[in-house]
């Protein structure tokens, strides 16, 4: 019960080969022109690859390349339904006409239909817009009904192209978590651009570029300790794993870090994840005293130049400093030193 | 409250050379408004013979906007959607009898279907006749509109590009449904004012008819073949009948534009 896949197309310069596993999310990251949506394409159907092998649940949907007997599914039969950047709702259709369209689309009757699709509404909080046109609704909700659209499908796997880029940031929290909780159970590839949607829906994360996987792995490795130059720009969040304790994370070396709390609250002993930039980090070479910060102590690993600012390493963490403040602090492998950050520029995430 | 004008304005003089050219057409319709014969106007335009025109001429513009309809949309739909070698050529060739003169398209369809024409003696044997017919009517007008509604619905399918065709096939959607459901849809104002468009066409086709149908009263004799002959013995039925054509006409206009708003 997996999806494998395997393409290469030439004229895209694009060679991927990966397996998700049943009720398994796959994150796919890379820079633009990695290739992400040619391998969403491929494994839609509306791209044929020049050599392939694409197989959901045992069944061969695309087979094309030397040897193998051919294969080709058309994108209707597939069973694997796409959420894309836009909701792309059917504008002559209601929000509940819009998630009964695949049931509808399968010869259920009307009422059965709308009888799931309203489910997928309540699922996705959005029950009261179910006779609204997709004009009356905002991007937000337009994309909870997409969702909820896609999900009615009851697909064998769904492809989500970065589902919260066209989002306002201030609706994206909320969407994120429940595309967490509805995507729980199911298996995914996810396309993205941002570390967070990766560690916080993912499983294990996939890093392309230039069309060829760089990095794979679990999704909190490959983000807190990326190999890749890609996966090492954007992600680089400094990501502290513990157990919820009242009122912060208390990680396994003892130290307890505050924060906001973004989506649904851990209880107390719940798995828990402190999130923060390296650029909300500040570095002391003596403990700040007094002052409501996080204070975590360290010891420098490494010094790596990041354009115009230098990136201080100190075994998982990281901080964001100017060139002038390593001079200043004298910063070099195997300083003590001590990290600094508010507790109002950490998110505490329930895992 | 001021308003913004964003408009970097149009030369002066322009305005001279388009006012000449709305008079032009208009000037026209006011000259021919101003001949009718007001008096017997109602009676004009319901002699038997203007009445079996313009019945004639209703029946069949309905009949060939329909056949415009079945056979314009499939090929729209393939224009707009699919891709083979030719297509561009086959697109032009498509459009030919918007450009054509009707009297040559006529000529076409009689050496086709006429008796003497390439699928004559094939009709014959099935027992048909379909040349001087109001069959053929029919056929000249469909032929003469047929552009305008393959014209119009293939810029609304192009317009409204492929993307939700693509989302409904991912939900499971076989491509009757896709195109039942999500195509059709979209494109239905494109689709009603191309219709409008080639039944206002349908019901001013002459050439085409007069060469490949005649005039025969209450058989081929459409509006525009009872306006041209009345225009020798009858000029004020010919007038009278006329202004009939410009109102439906105007009419037609009305429910184009409100599709176009609409879209």
């Amino acid at each position: 019960m997996t999806f494998e896949f395997s393409a290469s197309v030439e004229e895209r310069g694009v060679d991927v080969s990966f397996t998700v596993a049943d009720g398994e999310t796959l994150a796919l990251l890379g820079p633009n022109g990695a290739g992400k949506s040619t391998v969403l394409a491929v494994a839609a159907g509306l791209l044929r690859p020049d050599r392939g092998r694409v197989v959901l649940d045992g069944r061969p949907l695309t087979v094309v390349g030397d040897g193998a007997r051919q294969a080709w599914v058309a994108p209707h039969d597939r069973h694997i339904a796409m959420l894309a950047q836009d909701p792309l709702l059917f504008p002559h259709l209601t929000v509940l006409d819009n998630a009964a369209f695949a049931p509808r689309s399968q010869g259920v009757r009307r009422a059965a239909a709308q009888a799931t699709a309203t489910q997928w509404l309540e699922q996705v909080g959005i029950p009261e817009l179910a006779d609204r046109k997709p004009a009356q609704v905002s991007g937000g909700q337009a994309q909870r009904a997409a969702v909820a659209r896609a999900l009615a499908a009851d697909p064998r796997l769904l492809l989500l192209d970065e589902p919260m880029a066209a989002l306002d940031v201030a609706v994206t929290p909320a969407l994120r978590q429940t595309l967490r909780r509805v995507l729980a159970d199911r298996s995914v590839v996810l396309v993205t651009h941002d570390a967070l949607d990766a560690l916080l829906l993912a499983d294990t994360v996939a890093v392309l570029e230039e069309g060829r996987i760089v990095e794979q792995g679990p999704a909190a490795d490959v983000l807190s300790r990326p190999r890749s130059a890609f996966a090492a720009r954007i992600a680089g969040l400094n990501m502290l794993v513990g157990t919820w304790r009242g009122d912060g994370v208390h990680t396994p070396t003892g130290v307890d870090v505050h924060g906001l709390v973004t989506g649904p609250a851990p209880t107390d002993g719940e798995p828990a994840v402190a999130v923060f930039p390296p650029t909300a980090v500040a570095v002391f070479r003596q403990p700040p005293g007094g002052s409501p910060r996080n204070a975590l102590s360290a010891v420098v690993t490494e010094l790596e130049p990041q354009g115009d600012r230098i990136r201080v390493r100190a075994g998982d963490l990281s901080a964001d400093v100017t060139a002038q403040a390593v001079a200043e602090l004298d910063l070099a492998p195997g300083s003590e030193v001590t990290f600094s950050v508010k507790a109002n520029e950490v998110s505490v995430y329930r895992l | 409250m001021s308003r913004v004008h964003r408009d970097v304005g149009v030369p002066g003089w322009i305005y001279v050379p388009a006012l000449a050219g709305a008079v032009f057409v208009l000037l026209p319709l006011i000259a021919m408004v101003s001949r009718v014969e007001w008096g017997s106007f109602f009676e004009l335009i319901t002699s038997e013979g203007s009445r079996a025109a313009l019945a004639l001429s209703l029946r069949t513009s309905a009949i060939s906007t329909l056949a415009c309809i079945v056979i314009g949309v499939p090929m729209a739909v393939v224009l707009a959607r699919t891709q083979f070698p030719g297509q561009g050529l086959l697109r032009s060739l498509v459009l030919l009898p918007l450009v054509l003169p009707p009297v040559v398209g006529g000529i076409a369809l009689l050496y086709t279907f006429g008796r003497r024409g390439l699928l004559g003696e094939t009709i014959d044997v099935l027992g048909l006749q379909i040349a001087f017919s109001t069959t053929a009517v029919v056929m000249a007008q469909t032929f003469v509109a047929l552009p305008f509604l393959v014209l119009s619905l293939e810029g609304a399918l192009r317009t409204a590009g492929s993307q939700y065709e693509v989302v409904a096939a991912s939900l499971g959607a076989r491509p009757t449904t896709v195109f039942r459901r999500v195509t059709l849809p979209l494109v239905l104002p494109g689709l009603m004012s191309g219709a409008v468009l080639s039944f206002a066409r349908a019901l001013g086709e002459f050439g085409a008819t007069i060469t490949f149908a005649g005039s025969l009263q209450g058989v081929t004799r459409t509006l525009p073949l009872e306006i041209y002959l009345r225009r020798e013995t009858d000029a004020d039925a010919a007038v009278a009948l006329s202004l009939v054509l410009v109102v439906v006409a105007i009419v037609v206009i009305g429910f184009a534009r409100q599709g176009r708003t609409a879209l």
